[in-house]
């Protein structure tokens, strides 16, 4: 077990110097660093002040040396834009990307166990399959023309829902929350949508396939045949037993969600931090742009390495697998 | 959809795996209803400059008077705009002509060199086995639990933008794909006998990797093909919307619909709607082929 989390802890670390490598690579050799990571309204004074501080006039391995000692004391340059350091930038913008992800989560498990369930009972019927075309509708359309026409449909024609932004927020816990005004809660409505559509596909295929699975096991059988009423076999007996792969995949998803929030949010101008790094890639803000990346890339890591744990305490052969080869 | 339905002579011919596959693949209306439609679609995407009424990126053919007109509007000249114009007064149906020429090219473009990249890769480590299968599986595990549009992402803010750019990042993404399903089959097709019988006559490893074991990986390789091209197509598309994929000299369709998004507001719905509808009837077509494709070719669900 240990051996088995040294080698994965190993493997991360590869993973991060790696990623650190390639951006460094990308913003200082590819391009001018001058440019890149100066402010170009800037003195010559300032340009050459600036310059020194970051070691740019060193040799390259001596650079790559101050970039990963700044980074791992969390110094990850400044904003050209907002003059603020970028790390706090992001932290800044964090609640509402994953307020966003966590509400698609939420609509994918409730909206899609049920559907999924349906669909796999009665797999012939006319709803089943509207169900499942609905879902192939779902993998296929790319996320942001939905929103585009989510948009289109409730905003501009209908008026019903607005279109941008995060609405009213109200502090929970230490952060802004939007989810506990009814303004807000309007606001999140079609973003948390379109984002969960995806997953929502997914959940109702993992479903559907779960339960026509254990509907032919033996305790299925059972527990109809002692005259349990059709309600509490599905909801207990079935629903226990399918849970498993879809609250699995689920965990393993989240991270997903955060990173296509990128697209939701640039639809729905949602302040979040998706909306941030493609608005500083327009800009050329290349500091916030180092630091998102280094920090969704590293929370990613982080989330594998989680999964990967948990997986080899709950299955060994995991582990077994992974010492044979 | 004509071919193999109602033509039960097909006994008096021989059966080739081809025909076979064929006639399988036929049974499905669904399937070759949207194998005709992707043909159409490909044909008018390598078509484009003689099939698009106009060139929209011609400015002597374009006029700034002609902007903003809705669907079936008349210029002018007596021309008709089916589908409306852009905000600089483009055809739309010259413009999606267009850009389902550059969308399809740089998708199917994006699609051949990483086959190429993760057949390659996959049939060494599966052929090779040991350390170099180990690595080559790690490298592969570890892109493929990073979402996609992340990679894209990292690679783009990187690189910046540009076709070759964008290639670079759609082969990135999906090349770890067809190596593991190329390794999965080589995997099991290299443990028998007509393998073990070109080793004894002792082929080169070149000769066995490509003449013999490749052909025998082709059929799911083919399903992952389908799905690859679709995903490259609507990545491509996505990051174009974003403004980080295709520059702007390279109107594909998640440029024009991006265009279109800004108009959205002032229910001039239709410059994003139709662009919007040609890259969904695009990847919903590639899918049901492939999915039909899976169906024919899974060795589990043959009859």
């Amino acid at each position: 077990m240990t051996v088995f989390i040294i080698r994965r802890l190993l493997q991360s670390s590869v993973v991060v110097a790696v990623m650190s490598l390639l951006v460094f690579v990308g913003v200082n050799i590819v391009g001018d660093p001058v440019d890149m990571l100066i402010n170009p309204e800037a003195d010559q004074a300032e340009i050459e002040r600036v310059m020194r501080d970051l070691g740019l006039d060193r040799p390259v391995h001596e650079q790559y040396g101050y970039f990963v000692v700044n980074a791992l004391q969390g110094d990850l340059g400044k904003s050209f834009i907002f003059g603020e350091p970028a790390l706090q930038l992001i932290v800044q913008r964090m609640p509402a990307t994953f307020e966003l992800a966590i509400a698609a989560l939420l609509i994918a498990v409730v909206l899609g166990i049920p559907l999924g369930v349906l669909a796999g009972l009665r797999p012939e019927a006319g709803s089943s399959k509207a169900i499942m075309a609905g879902s192939i509708l779902g993998f296929s359309l790319p996320s942001f023309w939905v929103g585009i026409m989510m948009i289109m449909l409730f905003a501009v024609m209908l008026g019903w829902l607005p279109s941008t932004g995060r609405g009213d927020t109200v502090p929970f816990l230490g952060i802004q929350v939007s989810f506990l005004t009814w303004d807000g809660l309007q606001h999140l409505l079609l973003p948390a949508i379109n984002l969960s559509l995806f997953k929502l596909s997914l959940v109702i295929r993992l479903a559907r396939a779960g339960t026509r699975e254990v509907v032919h096991q033996d305790y299925i059988k059972f527990a109809r045949a002692k005259g349990l009423s059709e309600g509490r076999v599905v909801l207990v007996h079935l629903l226990k037993n399918i849970m498993i792969p879809v609250v699995t995949v689920l965990g393993l998803e989240f991270g997903g969600l955060v990173a296509f929030s990128v697209v939701t949010e640039t639809v729905f101008a949602w302040p979040g931090m998706g909306k941030l790094i493609i608005d500083s890639l327009h800009e050329l803000d290349r500091p916030v742009v180092v630091a998102y990346l280094m920090i969704v890339v590293l929370m990613f890591v982080v989330i594998n390495l989680l999964v990967d744990i948990v997986y080899s305490v709950l299955d060994p052969r995991v582990r077994l697998q992974d010492a044979s080869a | 959809m004509t071919a193999g339905i109602g033509k039960p002579a097909a006994a008096a011919r021989i059966e080739t795996p081809f025909r076979r596959f064929a006639s399988d693949f036929l049974e499905s209306r669904i399937a070759t209803a949207a194998l005709a439609v992707f043909a159409v679609i490909a044909f008018i995407a390598v078509f484009a400059p003689w099939i698009a009424p106009t060139d929209p990126y011609d400015l002597a053919q374009v006029s700034v008077l002609d902007s903003h007109m809705p669907p079936g509007a008349e210029a002018f000249d007596g021309r008709v705009f089916w589908l409306g114009t852009d905000g600089a007064g483009r055809d739309l149906v010259s413009a999606i002509c267009y850009g389902l020429r550059i969308s399809l090219g740089v998708g199917v473009m994006s699609g051949v060199i990483a086959m190429a990249i993760g057949c390659a890769v996959g049939l060494a480590a599966a052929y090779f086995g040991g350390r170099v299968d180990t690595l080559i599986m790690r490298i592969v595990d570890i892109q493929l639990s990073f979402p996609s549009i992340l990679v894209a992402l990292v690679l783009l803010a990187v690189l910046g933008k540009g076709v070759d750019k964008i290639l670079i990042a759609l082969v990135t993404v999906q090349w770890a794909y067809y190596a593991r399903t190329v390794r999965a089959s080589a995997l099991v097709e290299r443990s028998k006998e007509y393998i073990d019988a070109a080793t004894c006559l002792a082929l080169s490893h070149r000769r066995i990797l490509f003449r013999h074991l490749l052909p025998n990986c082709l059929p799911p390789l083919i399903v992952v093909v389908t799905v690859q091209t679709a995903h490259a197509i609507a990545l491509e598309a996505t990051l174009s919307f974003l403004g980080i994929g295709l520059p702007i000299t390279e109107p594909s369709l998640g440029l024009l619909i991006a265009n279109g998004f800004e108009y959205m507001l002032s229910m001039k719905y239709w410059i994003s709607v139709y662009p919007g509808v040609a890259l969904l009837v695009t990847i919903v077509s590639i899918n049901l082929v492939g999915d039909q494709l899976r169906d024919i070719l899974n060795p589990r669900l043959q009859k």
